[in-house]
């Protein structure tokens, strides 16, 4: 039995060789911080920023009281903004189940050109924004409801696509492979076999993305894609800010309320 | 009495099991439908002049064009990644301290109360809101989108922090209080290697969206590439902002490639 000489008096939870690693890595990200710090601020003009309290106990001090009687004209919106949700959710679900199928491993028509193309369609849907979408979309088929849920639904795409071929990847094969064996066609294998698997998966990331898609539809009236985002653009360039109290508890109000139903709904069916 | 037995197998219904309140659902997204389709006003003189701009973006986005703003889109692209980078890194050393404060079985009470509050109220309100605010009290620019950015990273970051501290180990914990461990000490050696690579999946992840987001808070003046876009689409040069898509596109493809890369590695 060899002795080992080299150990040290002190426990320590690392040896020296990788806590020297950590330090060199703690290192470089604050380096790395100091210079963005420094590349970001060079045209901040601090004077705005030391002027910042004054400035927001001022805009706090306008609005309130809330103008409630303005409530009233916001019902209207409200109903346009929970329209583009649904329906921009419902358009994204119906085009993001054919991409899923193709993106997902086990059911792919193609590996090597429909997949690359259905992944691509994934990642472009997911990284840009759906107000980015609706700021292209409302400079293309001009301002209104439409653009909205259009944007919604291309947004959508992304995110119910890539759960959802996810869902798809991780079915039993056993059940698909039992379908198989009666003698079912692909068609009947997806229909039989993996369609009731993601069923629930399917119910849930609908009913979630539906919630995020409330939460993103107050806003998309800023660039002009209809619903109650448009009444906060015109408060807010009007400077009517006990109005902008309204919209805002408004919103927050829908957001918890949609946050509650989708959450009652997923636990019902998962 | 053969006539007893169904011939034909029905698949059953999975999710809602009971018919009347299949029929009841039915009947109410078609009513919904009805309704809600009823009042989309859509201007289809419109949408067809819209086409063939559409058409000219799709061009755009097949034939982007980097060159000729390409000082706009450099100066969007500096502004966004530090943004990104600082936002997060602030965002996470403040998100740190109020994720353990909300996290049950390591916080008093009142603490707990205060700290889930913070972050209710950090998750509440969408990025662009805070963003006009933070723009009316702090000046265009990207210190507002910086500000705007740590805000909203408090949120995510302590919620998901405290989940996970809620959800440790409890065995480990209560061996280093066999000990006669300090608070500071169950901190550091209890709770902290058990939550430690989540937290930094997370911070990389949160990385992720923040470049995303600053991509957004552009449009309503905190600087970043999402301004830069915008005055592209103002100016209809659908090849420029073809070219900034595909950039916001490649950038987000490459972290979450590697995030997903370092996540492996560090765990």
């Amino acid at each position: 039995m060899s002795e080992i000489t080299h150990h040290s008096e002190v426990w320590a939870h690392r040896t020296p060789r990788k806590r020297l690693v950590m330090w060199l890595g703690w290192l470089a990200l604050v380096a790395l911080f100091v210079w963005c710090w420094q590349v970001m601020t060079e045209n901040t003009i601090w004077a705005f920023v030391a002027d910042a309290p004054r400035q927001a106990a001022d805009i706090g001090g306008r609005m309130v009281p809330p103008r409630l009687s303005y409530l009233p004209e916001l019902m209207v919106p409200l109903w346009d903004t929970i329209n583009i949700a649904t329906l921009g959710t419902l358009g994204g679900v119906i085009m993001a189940v054919p991409v899923a199928f193709i993106a997902a491993r086990n059911t792919t028509p193609s590996q090597h050109i429909l997949r690359p193309i259905a992944l691509f369609i994934i990642v472009a849907s997911r990284s840009i924004n759906s107000l980015i979408w609706a700021l292209l979309l409302v400079a293309i088929i001009g301002p209104g409801i439409l653009a909205g849920i259009v944007a919604i639904a291309l947004r959508s795409i992304g995110f119910v696509g890539k759960l959802l071929y996810e869902a798809i990847e991780e079915t039993d094969a056993r059940q698909i492979e039992a379908v198989q064996a009666t003698g079912a066609s692909p068609a009947q294998v997806v229909s039989y076999g993996i369609v009731p698997q993601i069923m629930p998966a399917f119910w849930g990331i609908s009913v979630f993305r539906w919630d995020i898609n409330i939460r993103e539809s107050t806003i998309l009236g800023l660039v002009g894609a209809g619903g109650i985002g448009l009444k906060l653009q015109a408060s807010l360039n009007v400077l009517a800010w006990p109005q902008v109290t309204v919209i805002l508890l408004l919103i927050l109000a829908t957001v918890v309320l949609s946050e509650w139903v989708s959450a009652r709904v997923r636990h019902a069916i998962i | 009495m053969a006539d007893a037995y169904p011939t034909t197998w029905k698949r059953p219904p999975q999710i809602v099991t009971d018919r009347r309140w299949r029929l009841a659902l039915q009947i109410g997204v078609v009513l919904y439908l009805v309704l809600a389709i009823g009042t989309l006003e859509v201007d289809w003189a419109r949408v067809a002049a819209g086409l063939e701009r559409g058409q000219r973006f799709v061009m755009g986005f097949l034939t982007p064009d980097f060159t000729s703003r390409w000082i706009d889109i450099r100066q969007g692209l500096i502004e966004s990644l530090t943004m990104t980078l600082t936002s997060t890194v602030i965002g996470v050393i403040i998100s740190v301290p109020i994720g353990v404060g909300a996290a049950r079985n390591l916080a008093p009470r009142a603490i707990y109360y205060v700290c889930r509050g913070i972050i209710a109220v950090s998750r509440a309100l969408q990025e662009i809101i805070i963003a006009i605010f933070l723009v009316a009290m702090f000046g265009f620019g990207p210190f507002a989108g910086f500000l705007t950015l740590s805000f909203a990273t408090i949120g995510f970051i302590a919620k998901l922090l405290a989940d996970d501290i809620e959800e440790i180990d409890e065995a480990q914990a209560e061996a280093i209080r066999a000990t006669g461990a300090s608070w500071w000490q169950l901190v550091n050696y209890a709770i902290q290697p058990q939550v430690m690579p989540r937290l930094i999946g997370l911070s990389l992840y949160r990385l992720d969206i923040n470049f995303r987001e600053s991509a957004v808070i552009g449009i309503v003046g905190a600087g970043g590439i999402g301004a830069t876009l915008n005055t592209a689409i103002d100016r209809y040069e659908y090849d420029s902002a073809g070219a900034i898509l595909l950039i916001i596109i490649g950038i987000v493809m490459v972290a979450e490639y590697g995030s997903s890369y370092l996540r492996k590695f560090l765990q």
